[in-house]
C-alpha cells in the first residue's frame, strides 16, 4: 500500500464490450490514478456501470458477452488467463447504487469479507471493524448496536456500511456506482465527505449520482457517451471542457 | 344491483367455498377421534398385536413407520437439497437441465403403485435388499424427492440475487454465498418442502407394499435389512383382509397416523417460527 508516486493505478487500453451484439463501450482508452478521486460520468445507457463492473470482473458471469482490449491493474492483466477472481476482488471493492446490507448484524457485514479470505484472529478482527467503520464516518452511530441487524440502520447508515464493508477488505480501488443516488443530502455529504479521507489510500472510482456531485468530489474525470470516451482530465472539464458535447451535457443542455 | 351488495354477496360465496374446502377434513377427522379415542390406551401403544391382531397392540406398526420416515430423510434430504442446490444456484439453462426440470415436475404426478413397482424390480429384487426397511426407504425417498427439490429450489430462487453479487464482489466464492447467506435465508422453505414431502411418505401404502411391509410380524426390526409392520399397510389391512375385526381398533389405528403426521406437522411450523424469529431482517 505505501507506494511513493501517484502513478496509474488502473489502466484501460482499447477497450470495447458489448452485450449480445449491442456496444456497450466503444475502444475506451483510459487511466485511473492512484490515490485520487476518478468520476465516470455520462447520461443513462452510456456505460459507466458496465466500466466499472469490468474492473472487479462481476460482468463475468453474465451470458452472451464480447469484450476486446485490455484491463490492466498496477500493468497486470485482469482477463488474463490464471488471474484468480476472487483474490482480484479483495484489492478492487465495489459498492452499488443501492445500500445492499447483507441479512446478517452490522459486526458481521463488515467482517464478511475478510472471514471469507480466512482472517480468523479476533482481536484482529476487531480492529479491523472499527477502523473500518470509522473510515466510512459511521463507527460513533453504530458503535453500541454492532449486534443489530444491518436493515435497521437508516438508508444512509446502511450505505456507509456498504462502504466500510468493502473498506474491510482494504482494497487498493474503490469502485462506487451511484453511491448516493438513494440517499438524502446530508447523508450524501457524510459519503462524499468520507470518500475524500479515503483517497489517502486507494484508488477511488465514483459513477456521481449528477454533474454537480461529479464536480465537487473529481480530482480527474472522464465523459461518456453511448459508450465512448468523449474527453478526460481534471477538474476543469467543468469548467472549461475542449469538447462541444461536454459542454452540452456540463451545462444541462441534454441528458 | 348496489355495490355493496354485491360485495357482501362476494364474500359470503367466498366464505361458503372456504367452507366447503375445510368442512369435509373437520367431518373425517372429527369422525376417526370420535370412533378411535376409545381404543387409545398405553397398551395399544405399547404392545404387539395379539389374537389375529383383534388384540394387543400396535407398536410394530408405529415403530416401522418411523424407522421408513426416517430412512426416507436420509435418503431424500441430502440428495434432494443438493439437487436443489445445483439446479438454483449452478445449472445453465440448457437444453439438459431444462429436461431434468420436467422430469422433476413428471415424477411429481407418477402414481404411487408405479413407485412401488419400481421399488420392488430395482431394490428388492435386481440390488437384493430383499423385502426390508431399506427397500422401502428408499423407494419412498424417489417419490419424495421431486416435492423436496422443487420446494427446495423454490426457496432458494426467492432469495434476492443482489446478496449472491455483494458476496462476490467481497471475494466470496460461489458456495461461500451459498453457504453463509442463500442457504440461511432459504432454510424455512426448504425445511417446509422436506417435512411436506416425508408427510406423504409416512402416509403412503402403495409403495411399501411390496418392499417394506409385513402383514403381520409382532416384533420390531432389529436392521434395515427385516421386513417391518408400517401404519398405513397396518390400516389397509386391519380394514379389508381381517374378517370381524372390531371397529374400535381400525379407528384407533387411523387416529395414531393421523396424529403421526399432523404433529409432524406442528414440528415443521415450530421449527419455521424458530427460524424467523431468528432473524428479524
Amino acid at each position: 500500500m505505501v507506494e511513493a508516486e501517484r502513478g496509474s493505478k488502473v489502466r484501460i487500453e482499447g477497450l470495447s464490450y458489448e452485450y449480445a451484439g449491442k456496444p456497450a463501450l466503444r475502444n475506451v482508452d483510459f487511466e485511473i490514478p492512484d490515490r485520487a478521486v476518478t468520476v465516470l460520468f455520462g447520461p443513462a445507457g452510456s456505460g459507466k456501470t458496465t466500466l466499472l463492473r469490468l474492473i472487479n470482473r462481476l460482468n463475468d458471469p453474465v451470458e452472451h458477452t464480447r469484450m476486446s482490449g485490455r484491463l490492466l491493474l498496477d500493468g497486470q492483466d485482469l482477463y488474463a488467463p490464471g488471474v484468480r477472481v476472487t483474490e482480484l476482488r479483495r484489492r478492487v471493492g465495489m459498492v452499488f447504487a443501492l445500500p445492499l446490507p447483507l441479512p446478517l448484524s452490522v459486526r458481521e457485514n463488515v467482517l464478511y469479507g475478510p472471514r471469507l479470505a480466512g482472517a480468523r484472529d479476533r482481536l484482529r478482527l476487531s480492529e479491523l471493524l472499527e477502523s473500518s467503520l470509522r473510515r466510512a464516518a459511521l463507527w460513533e452511530e453504530v458503535k453500541d448496536r454492532l449486534d443489530a441487524p444491518a436493515s435497521s440502520l437508516s438508508g444512509g447508515q446502511q450505505q456507509r456500511l456498504c462502504i466500510a464493508r468493502s473498506l474491510a477488505l482494504q482494497p487498493e480501488v474503490l469502485l462506487l456506482d451511484e453511491p448516493t443516488s438513494g440517499l438524502d443530502p446530508i447523508s450524501t455529504a457524510k459519503v462524499e465527505e468520507s470518500l475524500q479521507a479515503l483517497k489517502a489510500d486507494c484508488a477511488i472510482v465514483v459513477v456521481p449520482h449528477s454533474v454537480q456531485q461529479a464536480a465537487r468530489i473529481a480530482d480527474r474525470a472522464a465523459f461518456l457517451l453511448s459508450g465512448e470516451l468523449v474527453e478526460s482530465g481534471g477538474p476543469q472539464l467543468f469548467t472549461r471542457p475542449r469538447d462541444k458535447r461536454t459542454e452540452d451535457y456540463v451545462t444541462g443542455r441534454f441528458g | 344491483m348496489n355495490r355493496r351488495l354485491v360485495q357482501r354477496l362476494g364474500f359470503i360465496l367466498l366464505g361458503l367455498v372456504a367452507l366447503i374446502v375445510v368442512l369435509p377434513i373437520l367431518l373425517v377427522v372429527g369422525a376417526i377421534v370420535v370412533r378411535g379415542i376409545g381404543a387409545i390406551n398405553w397398551e395399544f401403544l405399547s404392545s404387539m398385536p395379539r389374537a389375529g391382531m383383534k388384540e394387543g397392540g400396535i407398536l410394530p406398526a408405529i415403530v416401522g413407520t418411523l424407522m421408513l420416515t426416517l430412512g426416507t430423510a436420509l435418503a431424500a434430504v441430502p440428495i434432494g437439497v443438493g439437487g436443489a442446490i445445483y439446479l438454483a444456484e449452478y445449472a445453465r439453462d440448457t437444453a439438459l437441465t431444462r429436461a431434468i426440470r420436467l422430469a422433476i415436475l413428471n415424477l411429481a404426478g407418477v402414481p404411487s403403485i408405479v413407485y412401488g413397482l419400481f421399488g420392488l424390480g430395482i431394490f428388492v429384487l435386481f440390488l437384493r435388499f430383499g423385502t426390508s426397511v431399506l427397500a422401502g426407504s428408499l423407494t419412498l425417498a424417489i417419490m419424495t424427492l421431486p416435492v423436496i427439490i422443487s420446494t427446495a429450489e423454490e426457496a432458494l430462487r426467492s432469495v434476492p440475487a443482489d446478496f449472491r453479487t455483494v458476496s462476490a464482489s467481497l471475494g466470496g466464492t460461489r458456495w461461500q454465498a451459498i453457504r453463509a447467506i442463500v442457504l440461511p435465508q432459504a432454510l424455512p422453505g426448504i425445511i417446509t418442502g422436506i417435512i411436506l414431502g416425508l408427510l406423504r411418505a409416512a402416509g403412503e401404502t402403495a409403495p411399501i407394499l411390496f418392499t417394506a411391509a409385513a402383514f403381520f410380524l409382532p416384533r420390531i426390526p432389529r436392521s434395515p435389512f427385516e421386513q417391518t409392520m408400517a401404519l398405513p399397510y397396518h390400516l389397509y389391512v386391519i380394514s379389508t383382509q381381517v374378517p370381524g375385526m372390531p371397529a374400535r381398533v381400525q379407528y384407533g389405528t387411523a387416529l395414531v397416523l393421523l396424529a403421526l403426521v399432523l404433529s409432524l406437522n406442528v414440528v415443521a411450523s415450530l421449527i419455521r417460527r424458530r427460524f424467523r424469529r431468528k432473524r428479524q431482517w
